[in-house]
């Protein structure tokens, strides 16, 4: 009865969700407001429809209700209780159930936040999102339902992947997916207000912080999942430049090229048009990374099921939505931008070169994404597109790029002094250099010209980003709003993410070794011991644990315990790393293979400052909720006139 | 800047980035392309010579080979027409089993060997990387690649 009802439940939503689109985007057209007055009950049904069925699909995973064919999959009754919730999402159905579900949620917090909104805005932004409802619901129901029922009933689950087992794992698809679907907010936004037919700077104010918490959101998911994978995986790589890793990175880039796009229309009433078509490509490549990673096609953790069905399906989806986007696009922008000029040294300027670089950027890596996929689709031939190629064109485009950043925060808009930009920076320019040269000389002795080049921006985007609040601490300088800091701060982290990254791609040592136990073996300064091997029995597996010892100069710095574990439902081998944690460096243990003799195969590596990586994303992320607090985003509430306050109730009744 | 001058400085800034960007990608793509190749391809001399590329198949039982307490292994990889040793000293990774898909990266050795410097298994014990499965199925023994459904007994 339960997933029957939680199917009705999904049904009801998607007709609520076809009422939101319908009735106020022809009620804006047509400019009828007890249309478009059906906005905001109908996108509250359609949440509280959802939640249901999403509360009823998450209930016969907790009692472990093996004739639904989803729960019979990714599930077992030996399963603890927090990761049978995860299983959930730990399918293809159950994570675009979840993919709607934050859809929902994100479309309520517009409605509910959106009252101070003119009628004909608010009603078209609820609109087109019920319209992306509507169409993965229609999916959900049609080729990918998650209520269907499994006969005979099984008597137990066949267990979720073991690497899924995981408390980083069971966080990151929603982390991932908030950010996702955000990007949904600002895509409504852009439509209608082409639809609308009318963009300005109070317009490019209520999007702004709707796109940096998507943005926010993204950030930890992408982190999150880099981190899995370092500990995980068994390897000791925090990014493959594998296409599902591409899928979620392209909408991050755009998106973070969408913020900059948006200051710019806030403050100058400027790059409207450049906005506008930013805010389709991050959620078309959303929607995009959603197609690559659910469709199967590709090989990886992530790909469920090859289903040509739901690849048409959601490509079709793919293709109206951007299809759609960019002809409303074709015919609304031209005239939308009006020419305030801005001088060539000016912070306009800085900011259109950032965006045309992340573009650039982005457009590479998917080249290098799909190109592969075409080519297979063709039957051309099976290829795919090495890591050194990713490396290299990521790296032109954005060296540069974290060069002027530090450069563009401090130019002022219009028309930058650049005597003064010089006099003010000159001095950070020369103490980078010479901490960043110092630094990785004293560390690590010498290295490759581009390591010191990494290490020397990255520091200089740091310092030139702290400048302001630094000096703000010491009553010097202007006062700062929440969102200069916020700003401030996200560079920072991405002074400290480039440092992190530099370092460790440079200066990190890999070593397979055979090592007997009670042997010990030289890596690097460090002496590691293989002291002991035994068995242990967790709650869904059994493992070999071993007992590592690492010592430098004769001091024991760290006992590892690296485990080769065995779940017993899917009877899958899994590799749990050791790994000693520190600021400055990692070391990271793996116990591989029996080699017979008594000896095993130990993957041993030294990574220098690979915490900054993740560090960077937290201090990143941070800066973007700060940033979001700003007061002027908060007062267009609370100066809203009685007379639309008032308006809006009569309407509601 | 007048309006005029600053959709030049725009347009050319976009056309000198993106030609420059474009002009060293395709550089590094043509660099970096894998290429898929089974055993039988590879015997027919289909991978250009010297170059890397990506070697897939199945691990055949009872090939697998070691000195004991060495890290240096030796495998077979067959498409159940052709097969090709393979060397490899490192980490296998968990999922690596003899009669299991398997797709290693590396170089054709001058005696028609295979030396790994990378190998890859499949993510799960039911799942099968898709060009080793269609591998299979061109030489007439398809296998089931869909996630398995839970054990139906």
């Amino acid at each position: 009865m339960i997933p029957e009802l939680g199917q009705l439940c999904t049904t009801i939503a998607l007709c609520l969700a076809g009422v939101q689109t319908i009735f106020p985007l022809l009620g804006a057209h047509l400019d009828r407001s007890s249309w478009m007055a059906v906005a905001r009950p109908a996108a509250a049904g359609h949440f509280v429809f959802l939640t249901l069925g999403f509360g009823l699909l998450t209930y016969s995973f907790i009692i472990n209700d093996f004739s639904v064919l989803i729960v019979a999959s990714t599930s077992n009754s030996q399963l603890p209780i927090l990761y049978r919730v995860a299983a959930v999402w730990g399918g293809h159905e159950g994570s675009l159930m979840l993919w709607v579900l934050l859809l929902a949620i994100w479309t309520m917090a517009v409605s509910i936040s959106s009252r101070q909104l003119p009628d004909y805005l608010a009603s078209r932004v609820i609109g087109v999102m019920g319209f992306i409802s509507v169409g993965l619901l229609l999916y959900i129901l049609s080729v990918s339902n998650p209520f269907l029922r499994l006969l005979p009933v099984p008597f137990d689950g066949n267990d979720l992947n073991p690497l899924l087992q995981d408390p980083a794992m069971a966080l990151h698809p929603p982390m991932l997916y908030t950010g996702y679907v955000g990007f949904a907010v600002a895509f409504a936004y852009a439509i209608a207000a082409m639809l609308a037919g009318h963009v300005d700077q109070q317009w490019a104010r209520w999007v702004r912080p709707w796109t940096t918490a998507a943005w926010m959101f993204l950030t930890l998911g992408i982190a999150l999942g880099s981190w899995w994978a370092y500990y995980e995986l068994g390897w000791g790589g925090w990014w493959f430049w594998d296409p599902v890793e591409n899928a979620s990175f392209m909408p991050w880039l755009i998106g973070t090229a969408l913020i900059h796009s948006l200051a710019v229309t806030e403050k100058r009433g400027l790059f409207k048009g450049s906005t506008l078509l930013l805010a389709i490509g991050a959620f078309s490549l959303s929607l995009l990374g959603t197609f690559l990673v659910r469709s199967g096609v590709l090989v990886s953790v992530h790909a469920f099921a090859s289903d040509p069905k739901r690849g048409a399906y959601i490509l079709g989806l793919l293709v109206l939505v951007i299809g759609s986007a960019l002809s409303i696009y074709a015919w609304r922008a031209p005239g939308l931008d009006r020419n305030a000029g801005f001088k060539a040294v000016s912070r306009e300027t800085f900011l259109l070169v950032n965006n045309v670089l992340l573009s650039v950027a982005t457009g590479l890596i998917l080249l290098g994404t799909l190109y592969p996929l075409v080519l297979d689709a063709l039957n051309m031939g099976k290829i795919s597109v090495g890591k050194p190629y990713f490396d290299t064109v990521f790296i032109i485009p954005m060296l540069p790029l974290v060069i002027i950043t530090g450069i563009g925060m401090h130019a002022a808009w219009k028309q930058a002094d650049t005597v003064q930009l010089v006099r003010r920076l000159r001095w950070l320019v020369i103490s980078s250099l010479i901490i960043g040269v110092t630094m990785t000389a004293l560390a690590w002795g010498t290295g490759p010209v581009l390591t010191f080049v990494g290490v020397v921006t990255g520091i200089w985007l740091v310092l030139a980003s702290l400048r302001d609040p630094v000096l703000r601490l010491f009553g010097k300088g202007s006062r700062l709003t929440a969102s200069m800091i916020g700003m401030q701060l996200a560079h920072a982290g991405v002074g400290l993410f480039v440092i992190g990254v530099t370092v460790t791609s440079t200066y990190s040592i890999e070593t397979d070794q055979s090592v007997r136990i009670g042997e010990t073996v030289q890596v690097a300064d460090y002496s590691v011991t293989f002291n002991d091997l035994q068995q242990i029995h967790g709650v869904n597996y059994t493992a070999l644990l071993a007992d590592i010892e690492i010592r430098q100069n004769d001091r024991i710095i760290a006992h590892l315990n690296p485990e080769k574990r065995v779940y017993r439902v899917q009877k899958m081998p899994m590799t749990e790393a050791g790994i000693d944690v520190g600021l400055g460096r990692d070391l990271f243990v793996a116990l591989g293979d029996d080699l017979g003799d008594n000896a095993w195969s130990l993957r041993v590596q030294y990574k220098p400052m690979i915490r900054f990586i993740w560090l960077g994303c937290i201090v990143m992320a941070l800066g973007g909720l700060i940033a979001m607090g700003d007061r002027r985003y908060r007062t267009t509430l609370s100066s809203a006139s009685p007379a639309v306050k008032s308006a809006t109730a009569a309407r509601l009744e | 800047m007048t309006p005029r001058k600053q959709r030049m400085l725009t347009v050319g800034l976009v056309v000198v980035g993106v030609s420059l960007a474009v002009a060293l990608a395709l550089q590094a793509f043509q660099e970096n392309l894998l290429f898929f190749y089974s055993p039988t391809q590879a015997i027919a001399g289909e991978p250009p010579e010297g170059r890397k590329f990506r070697l897939g198949g199945l691990v055949e039982q009872g090939s697998m080979a070691r000195e004991p307490g060495e890290l240096k292994v030796s495998f077979i990889v067959t498409d159940l027409e052709n097969t090709i040793p393979v060397s490899y000293a490192g980490v296998l990774p968990d999922l690596f089993r003899e009669g299991q898909g398997v797709v290693a990266h590396g170089y054709l050795q001058p005696d028609g060997s295979f030396l790994a410097e990378e190998v890859l298994a499949k993510h799960d014990e039911n799942y099968m990387a898709p060009e080793v499965a269609d591998l299979l199925a061109e030489q007439g023994h398809p296998v089931d690649n869909t996630r398995a459904g839970p054990e139906k007994n």
